[in-house]
Formats: structure tokens, C-alpha cells, sequence
């Protein structure tokens, strides 16, 4: 008995797959038409896709730009495609657009917001993608005074004392850690900081302005800002502020230090527990109460720094996640080989950890900057509270679609650029199969 | 070779002087009264059953883990709660995990300099000197710029030993340095170990691997419930052990 026995004697050849199973065919057999189901789902998707362009897609062409008002729109579309056509009016971008992108902001500084967006794409490129050179942060590190002066005007001085006093800040903490060790450095860093700007920064920008006069702009206040010149400026210094604050949230949430712990967890638990609504309400009625009488402190400013406080939460969470994801055995070889918190951190985990986050960071990104949306209610005239005032003209009252669709479609326009670079990102920073 | 040996003269005799150390998880007794000496160029091998303490062990000796009472001494530094110190210990002390934990974000030149760079303040080009003269030495210069999910089990943990020698460490502790392998890597990663042993490396390794323990351990320590129960040189454990725990574990893990 000899059957268990094989020897193969020479290898078959290798053929190329049957035409059915590869190409367009296969990809609409496999992915289409693969069983009944899927069968009648593709057709009944497809239906609705047709039913959905039949309807809208004459609304967008059978259209006026030229009226200007509702009521002349639509004695032009039936003057040009018949009565009992419904068309868009376009014709109330055509006059408004530049209040949608610009608000009351003085017309013959319209120059100052665009060269701001077209800096922030610059300081935004060395951060974004690794590929410019890394001098270019510099200027990213400069941009947010930069970007302040354009946008509001006023002495440049003013605006740079502020990194002035972070930079004698920074030098006091090195001399006083290195004298005292690095707690009391911190301290006394931030003490100095603080009094610099309270006691020195005012003074010393009038005698530099004194000196050096000619870096003025025309002052422009915050109440003339508005609609999606006032949605990016809150957006993207939200969105630039609450990363940071939001890592050492999640840092300090994880921390062994029991102080630090229930300060974070505090915080984060509170401000997700709030709507963002409440916070924007408190920012711009409730503030003020506990502020001392006189202080003009700017409603902007205080938006922002309530949107940044909720979204770092969130950022928080989102980071918290991607911590927990790691192996134990990540903190561990740092540790092993001697690193220190802070740089087991900076180089170790939180890259890891980032990587990981990076679907869900971007989300809230793009959930902050759509709530940017919500200023509206406490009066700030961002896109929405704009077609709500341009409705209130009584040329265009009535008109609906027209503005939401145009302010919808920047908006997605923002928000797809960010889903796509998130991917770009993930892509990017892909090594073959983790661990 | 004295690429492994060059670190300034051993400041104390010994490498480790563990005495009279205690560790309870919650109120679980991990390690009991363990006193244990490790001089410079000694290599020594810890066995036991699963759950014996020997993992606990080693990673107090880099304070992985805190011990609750005793003393750890480690190249002539206590350990203690100091965390400057800490650091400083180990940054001298490499090691070597079970699951390898490689960097797996930094390709292996990178994951090989990053301590070297950031911990030593060694110039970028020296830590890539260095670095290659261990990938080569742990035979895989060729992989330096891909990525540990590019590399199999046995070459992502002879990366992770040429990491480690990269610091230019007095002591390396291995924690079950093979059991994660498929057996045909076991054998790269104990050459490796062999080499490292033969060039004169004080060593601690947790390992079940009794034919390296056979061929370079100048001492084998048997561990059970978090004590220690014998220890002896290789020849005598292997042939003549005493204690009846120790000979039943011998025979499950020799017998088959």
C-alpha cells in the first residue's frame, strides 16, 4: 500500500485570470450588480440620483443674475424660459457677495483680509507640507501678529510688543531655571511676561511708533467685521489654538500628577458638558459683569477664545483616544532607553498617537469651523446673520435657497479641503504594517 | 571587539547589587526577598514558570517597575524615586522587550540615533556612525532606511538590540527575547545574543531558550512564586539541580 505517496514531477504553469474576473466587468459585477439586492439598490440609487438632477439642475440654470430685486428676478426668468418656471436668483449674490465674504469692513481696505488669507496659505505651507523649506516657519511663527495688524489696523508697534514680551518671557525663564531649577522659571517667566505687557508693552509701543511712525493702518473695529472674513478668522485661530491646548489637555488628563489630572478632567468633562451656545452667550453678556467696569474687551476676541476652549476639549478627547491606542510597550522602550517625559512624548508617542487622531482632530476641526455659525446669535454678523439682514432688505425679502446654497457651498469648499488633506496626511504618513 | 566595552571605567565592582528587595502588586506578593549581584562582565540567565516574578525582576533593575523595600543598587546608583536620576540609570541600562517595540512611525536608522541624539547629545552623523556599526554588527546594515512593519519578527528584534547598544550600555537585560518568534528567528537573535555574551557584555536574560543558557550563562538563576530557589553554574543546574521545583521544571521543559 503505497496511495499516501505523491511526487510531483514538474510544476504546472501559471495562467492570467478569466476575462469575467478582472476589468470594468468584474468591478460592476462585484461592486454593482452582486445579487439581487445589490441589484435593486444600484437601480433604485441611480433613480434617485436622476430624480434629484431633473429637479435641481434646471432650478441652477433657468436662472437671473442681473435683477436687483426678487420681485424682478422672476419677471425675468418667466420673461426668458416662460411663466410657471421657478429659477434661481443668483442676482442677489451678484449684488451682495462681497458683504457674505467681507461684512461692513471699509471697502477700500478689502486689500487687508485678502492679503491676510493669501499669508496664511504661505505660513500655512512649511507647517502643512514638509516638502518647503523649514526657514518658512519662521514666518509661520510671525503670522498670527502679522495677520492681527492687517485685519484690524492700528500702529504695528502695538501688535509687536506681544511676541517682544513672549521672548523676554522665554529669556527670563532660562535664566532664572537655570539659577533656580525649572518650576520657580516657569513662575517667574510668566510673571515677567504678564507685567511686561501690563506695565511696559503700551509704553514702549508709543515711543517705538514715535520713532518709527510710518507702519500704521487704518483702525478697524471688531463690530465692522463679518461674514466669511469673520467665519476664517475665528475659525482657523480656533482651530490653531485648541491642537495645542487640546494635546496638553490629553497630557495632562493621562498625568500621574493628581492636581493636573483633576484640573484637565475638570475642564474637558465642564466644557463638553456645556453647549457651545451657552459659552458664546457667556462670552458676550455675562463676561462683561465679572470684567471691570471700562474694559473694552473685544467681543471677537472673547468668541474666539470660547470656541477655542470648546473645541480643545473635544481635540482633548480625540487625542486621549489616540493615546490609549498605543501599546504599553511604546512608553516603555522610551523610557528604557532614558528618554525624559516631555521628549518620550514629543518624539515617541505623540506622533504615534497624533497619527492615529487624525481622522477625529479633523473633525472637530471642521465642527469648529461650521459653529463659527453660531455667532449669529449673539449678533456677530458672520454668513447666516448676513442673509438673515439681506432678507431683511425688502428687495430681496423672501429669498432663501439662493443664499444658503451660496454660503453652503463655501462653506463645503473649506470643509472638503481639510477631509482631503486629513487623507493626504494619513496617506503620507502610512510605514507599511504597524508594529 | 570593543565596540561594546568602551563606556568610562565601571564606577563600582559590581553592575547590580540587588538586597533584600520586596514588590507587591495591590497585596500580591510579587517578589520576595530577592538578594542579587550581578558583577561586570557576568552574563546571567533567569528561568521559571510563567508567573515566577523573573520579568518583575529585571524591570526593577531599570525601575520599570517600583520596588517597595529593599535596595537596588545599579552601577553604583540606589534607586529611588529621583526621577533626574532615573534617566540617567537608564540611559546606561539597555533593554530588550518580549514584543520588541521598535518605533514604528521611525525607520530603523532613526529608531537606532534617536537615543543617542536626544539623551547623549551625540552629533547626528557620529549616532549614525555608531548606529551602522551595530546594524552591521546584528548583520541587517542593508534595512537601515525601512521601516520595523517592513522587517520579520527576528530582524525587528536585532534592531531592537542594536538600539539598545547604541546608548553604549554597561548592562543589557533581555525580556524573553525569542518567545514572540517563529522558531527558524530564534536562532538570529540568539547568535546575536552570543556574539554580544562573547564580547564581553554584562547580561541578565530572562529566556527559556536553556541551550543558550548552556552555552554563554556563567550563571543560571531558577525562579519560583517571586523567589528565588537556585542558582548555579549552567553545568551543575543543567545535570545536578537540587531543589525539587527546579527539577520538574527541568524535566516539563527538557523532557519533550
Amino acid at each position: 500500500m503505497n496511495s499516501v505517496s505523491y511526487v510531483r514531477t514538474e510544476m504546472a504553469s501559471v495562467r492570467p485570470a478569466p476575462k469575467m474576473y478582472v476589468g470594468l466587468v468584474a468591478w460592476a459585477r462585484e461592486n454593482l450588480f452582486g445579487g439581487w439586492l445589490n441589484s435593486v439598490l444600484t437601480i433604485l440609487s441611480i433613480l434617485a440620483i436622476a430624480f434629484f438632477l431633473v429637479e435641481s439642475v434646471p432650478w441652477v440654470f433657468q436662472s437671473s443674475w442681473t435683477a436687483t430685486s426678487l420681485r424682478g428676478c422672476r419677471e425675468a426668468i418667466a420673461a426668458t424660459y416662460g411663466e410657471g418656471v421657478s429659477g434661481a436668483c443668483w442676482a442677489v449674490i451678484r449684488e451682495r457677495y462681497l458683504q457674505l465674504l467681507y461684512g461692513f469692513f471699509p471697502s477700500d481696505s478689502y486689500w487687508r483680509p485678502n492679503l491676510t488669507l493669501i499669508l496664511l496659505f504661505v505660513a500655512l505651507a512649511p507647517i502643512l507640507f514638509t516638502r518647503f523649506p523649514r526657514k518658512m516657519l519662521w514666518f509661520s511663527a510671525a503670522y498670527p501678529f502679522l495677520g492681527v495688524w492687517l485685519l484690524w489696523g492700528g500702529s504695528l508697534w502695538d501688535i509687536a510688543v506681544i511676541p517682544l514680551g513672549l521672548a523676554v518671557g522665554c529669556a527670563a525663564f532660562f535664566a532664572i531655571a537655570r539659577a533656580f531649577g525649572s518650576l520657580p522659571g516657569i513662575i517667574g517667566a510668566v510673571l515677567i511676561t504678564l507685567l511686561f505687557w501690563i506695565f511696559l508693552a503700551g509704553p514702549l509701543a508709543g515711543i517705538l511708533q514715535g520713532i518709527i511712525p510710518f507702519l500704521h493702518l487704518e483702525s478697524v473695529e471688531s463690530a465692522k467685521f463679518g461674514g466669511f472674513m469673520l467665519s476664517t478668522t475665528i475659525g482657523v485661530t480656533g482651530i490653531a489654538c485648541s491642537l495645542p491646548i487640546g494635546i496638553l489637555l490629553a497630557l495632562g488628563r493621562q498625568s500621574d500628577l493628581l492636581i493636573v489630572k483633576s484640573i484637565c478632567v475638570g475642564f474637558i468633562e465642564f466644557i463638553r458638558g456645556v453647549p457651545l451656545i451657552t459659552l458664546l452667550f457667556v462670552a458676550s453678556t455675562l463676561l462683561n459683569i465679572f470684567l471691570p467696569p471700562g474694559t473694552n474687551f473685544d467681543l471677537i476676541l472673547r468668541v474666539i477664545i470660547m470656541v477655542t476652549l470648546f473645541a480643545s476639549a473635544y481635540i482633548a478627547e480625540v487625542v486621549r483616544g489616540g493615546l490609549a491606542s498605543l501599546p504599553k510597550g511604546q512608553y516603555e522602550a522610551a523610557d528604557a532607553l532614558g528618554l525624559d517625559y516631555w521628549k518620550s512624548m514629543r518624539l515617541i508617542i505623540l506622533p504615534q498617537a497624533l497619527k492615529v487622531s487624525i481622522p477625529g482632530i479633523v473633525s472637530t476641526f471642521i465642527g469648529l469651523f461650521k459653529d463659527t455659525t453660531l455667532v449669529s446669535i449673539i449678533g456677530l454678523l458672520d454668513p447666516l446673520g448676513l442673509s438673515n439682514a439681506i432678507r431683511a432688505d425688502g428687495n430681496w425679502n423672501g429669498i432663501v435657497w439662493e443664499l444658503y446654497v451660496f454660503v453652503a457651498v463655501i462653506f463645503f469648499v473649506f470643509c472638503f479641503a481639510m477631509s482631503r488633506y486629513s487623507m493626504y496626511l494619513e496617506r503620507k504618513l502610512e510605514t507599511g504594517h504597524d508594529r | 571587539m570593543t565596540g561594546t566595552n568602551e563606556s568610562p571605567e565601571p564606577t563600582s565592582k559590581n553592575a547590580v547589587e540587588i538586597s533584600g528587595m520586596n514588590k507587591w502588586y495591590g497585596n500580591f506578593h510579587a517578589l520576595v526577598d530577592i538578594n542579587l549581584t550581578v558583577r561586570h562582565g557576568e552574563r546571567i540567565v533567569i528561568c521559571g514558570p510563567s508567573g515566577s516574578g523573573k520579568s518583575t525582576l529585571i524591570r526593577c533593575i531599570n525601575r520599570l517597575e517600583e520596588h517597595q523595600e529593599g535596595s537596588i543598587i545599579v552601577e553604583g546608583t540606589e534607586l529611588s524615586s529621583d526621577l533626574k536620576g532615573i534617566d540617567q540609570i537608564r540611559s546606561e541600562v539597555g533593554m530588550c522587550f518580549q514584543h520588541f517595540n521598535l518605533f514604528p512611525h521611525l525607520t530603523i536608522m532613526e529608531n537606532c540615533t534617536l537615543a543617542p541624539i536626544w539623551v547623549r547629545k551625540t552629533p547626528r552623523s557620529d549616532a549614525e556612525k555608531t548606529a551602522m556599526y551595530f546594524l552591521e554588527k546584528v548583520k541587517i546594515p542593508e534595512q537601515a532606511h525601512k521601516y520595523p512593519g517592513q522587517l520579520s519578527g527576528g530582524q525587528q528584534q536585532r534592531v531592537a538590540i542594536a538600539r539598545s547598544l547604541c546608548m553604549r550600555p554597561r548592562i543589557m537585560l533581555f525580556d524573553e527575547p525569542t518567545s514572540a518568534l517563529d522558531p527558524e528567528m530564534i536562532k538570529e537573535v540568539l547568535d546575536t545574543m552570543i556574539e554580544l555574551a562573547e564580547d564581553g557584555m554584562t547580561m541578565v536574560c530572562v529566556t527559556h531558550e536553556m541551550g543558550f543558557a548552556r552555552q554563554v550563562a556563567d550563571r543560571v538563576i531558577f525562579m519560583d512564586e517571586g523567589q528565588i530557589v537556585e542558582q548555579n553554574q549552567p553545568k551543575e543546574f543543567f545535570d545536578n539541580p537540587q531543589n525539587e521545583r527546579t527539577q520538574l521544571f527541568l524535566s516539563q521543559i527538557l523532557g519533550h
